[in-house]
Parts: structure tokens; sequence; C-alpha cells
């Protein structure tokens, strides 16, 4: 049984052990910052420099629109990580992002939250 | 060439927080309404506690983890919906602010045979002033209490609505979704033309 309160950090609760700057290359920061939830495509345009294993793994996952945390589970790196490894794609231009739609507290976007209801219903 | 512009324009993102105490079901709830297969997105203890994209202070370190449960709902071609489920230990939960940020709404999950687990997310919710509902996640052999029962356990406010669930099924759970989004929906209606300042000054609270 897994140990559920108190104890150090380090135990099988917290996840995996990693080393995160080995796969980052070396940077310790995306270019630009990414949320989550930051859509991500591929241009179709081929970067000049050939390309890392790290680098064209997650450019072939982003063949659709695609969002940062599901590329980082896919890859199974940290989220912090893949903002690196994307930031690079999206300097040589390799791939496009959007911006998630943030739904603020004092932005009441009926529209959207009416198509959200309206697409799940959808599903029933 | 550049296809990122028009056959395939990106859809807009949005998400929703499955939460709840520890072994309520929400991996479970994540999966069943996900139309991709269940996935784990990780961050860095290190990095998310100081809230930046920085890998400063752990270079060449070796350094843990903490995983949430992470779904898609596509809604047609102009919506999709991502579902985070949050750690369930408390000490994981200063995540959930930055998961906070940006989101609909979120869905509780209890269990009826351990609703004291949900009190914190309920009152993190409510402090938040993120739109919540409750979702009890029905196991088999737990018994069975009235929304009353529950609701005094709880001590939810009458304005939550608190719906019950399967968390394995696809069904019941984006019927919860639904009723989250309703929930949003008329508690919008009700503040809507009025637009809320954030630093006006406010009658003042004991
Ligand atoms: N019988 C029954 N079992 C369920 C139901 N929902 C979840 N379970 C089971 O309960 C256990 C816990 O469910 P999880 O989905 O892992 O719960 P969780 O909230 O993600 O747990 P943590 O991430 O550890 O906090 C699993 O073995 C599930 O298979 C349900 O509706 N009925
Ligand atoms: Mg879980």
């Amino acid at each position: 049984m897994a140990a559920t309160s108190g104890g150090p950090w380090l135990d099988g609760d917290a996840g995996r052990l990693i080393r995160p700057y080995t796969v980052s290359g070396g940077r310790t920061r995306p270019t630009v910052s990414f949320d989550l939830l930051t859509l991500v495509r591929a241009t179709g345009s081929r970067p000049h420099s050939q390309l890392g294993p790290d680098h064209a793994q997650v450019l072939g996952l982003c063949g659709r629109p695609t969002s940062v945390a599901e590329i980082a589970a896919h890859i199974r790196q940290p989220a912090v990580v893949t903002k690196v490894l994307l930031s690079d794609l999206l300097d040589c231009g390799a791939v496009a992002t959007r911006e998630p739609t943030l739904l603020g507290p004092d932005s009441p976007d009926l529209a959207l939250l009416e198509a959200v209801l309206h697409g799940l219903r959808a599903r029933l | 060439m550049d296809f990122a512009h028009d056959c395939d324009p990106f859809p807009a993102a949005v998400k929703v927080l499955i939460a709840g105490g520890f072994g309520v079901g929400k991996t479970t709830f994540v999966g069943a309404v996900s139309e991709i297969e269940p996935l784990s997105t990780e961050e860095l203890l290190t990095q998310i506690s100081r809230a930046t994209d920085s890998l400063e202070g752990v270079e060449g370190k070796a350094t843990t983890t903490v995983a949430m449960d992470f779904g898609r709902i596509t809604l047609g071609a102009r919506h999709v919906l991502y579902l985070f489920g949050t750690p369930g230990q408390e000490r994981f939960w200063f995540m959930w602010d930055e998961l906070c940020e940006g989101a609909l709404g979120a869905v509780v999950l209890a269990d009826t045979r351990r609703l004291d687990q949900c009190f914190a997310a309920v009152d993190f919710f409510e402090r938040r002033g993120l739109g919540f509902i409750v979702a009890v996640n029905e196991f088999e052999g737990a018994h069975r209490y009235t929304h009353e029962e529950v609701r005094a356990a709880v001590d939810l406010g009458a304005d939550v609505p608190l719906v019950m669930c399967d968390a394995r099924h696809a069904s019941s759970t984006t019927e919860v979704l639904v009723n989250l989004v309703r929930h949003l929906i008329e508690t919008r209606n009700e503040h809507a033309p009025e637009v809320v300042r954030p630093h006006e000054p406010s009658a003042p609270h004991p």
C-alpha cells in the first residue's frame, strides 16, 4: 500500500524520478510561453537543421492541432521539458501555435458555454 | 507552403477540472468520458511550486514529477474540451492553482463512503470562485444516500448542483459535464449584464 500522508516528497506517490535537463538539450526554459492547452500544429515547413530524435518525435505528434499537455503525455516528458522542445520547433518555423480560450471570471462568454453544452449533448 | 492557416483551422481549446479526494474515481471518470485513451501529463514538482516554466535549479539533477489525468472531447470542428484530473493528495494541490486558471469549471467527485474526502475540494473551488458541481460516484455496495443527506453532510450551498453518476460509463460522465455547463450558464445569466469589477469596494464581511 502506498504511503498517503506526510513523508518526504520523493516517494511512490510522487511520480517518476527523471533528468529533464538531458532531454531539453541543456536549455532551462522555453523561448516563448506555452499553456498546457496551447494547441500546436506542424506547418509542413521542414527545419533547415537536422532534428534530434526528441524534436522529431514531438513534430510527428503535431499532424493535427494537439495540446501541449497531450504531447507531453505521449512523449512521457514533463510539461516544462515538452515546452522547451516545442519552442525550438516554433523558432525554426516547423510548428504554429494557438493560445487556448481561457475563461475569466469577469468574462461571461455565454456563446462559448452554449457551444460546449451543445457539443456535449450531441454525444449523449 | 503553409497549411497551418486554411484547411485545418485551430479549434478553441477549453478545460474542465475533475477533482476530489484520494481514490474517488477521478482517473476512471476522465478515462470514461475521454475520446482518447486516458493519458497522464506530468509536471516537475520543483517547477510548479515556483510557478515558472523553467528548469533552473534542477540542471543536471534528477527530479520528481506529479502526474495529472488528461482527456479530450472534440466538440464539433470549432471546440475541443480538455479534462484534467487533479492529483488526489492534498499536498499536490498547489498544482490546482495553475490548472484553475482559465478553466470553465470543475466537477468535484465524491464517494459516499468517504464524503469528508471532498470537503477540501469543495472549499478550494468556493474560495477560488470557480463554478463547480458535486457528482457522487456511486460505487456498488456503498450505502445510497439521498441528495438531502449528501448535501447536509458536505454542507453544500443550495446553489451548487449535486448529481449521481457512475464514473465508469461514458454516458453517465458526459451527463455530469452537461450538468456542469448548464450550471455555469445559469449562474452567468444571473450575474449577466453587470460586469464584475474586481477592485470595486464591496460591503465588508465579518
Ligand atoms: N465499482 C466501482 N469501482 C470504481 C468506480 N469508479 C472507480 N472505481 C474503482 O475505484 C478505484 C479508484 O478509482 P480511480 O479512478 O483510480 O480513483 P482516483 O480518484 O483517480 O484515485 P487517485 O488518483 O489515487 O486519487 C479503481 O480501482 C477503480 O477501478 C465505480 O463507479 N464503481
Ligand atoms: Mg487517479
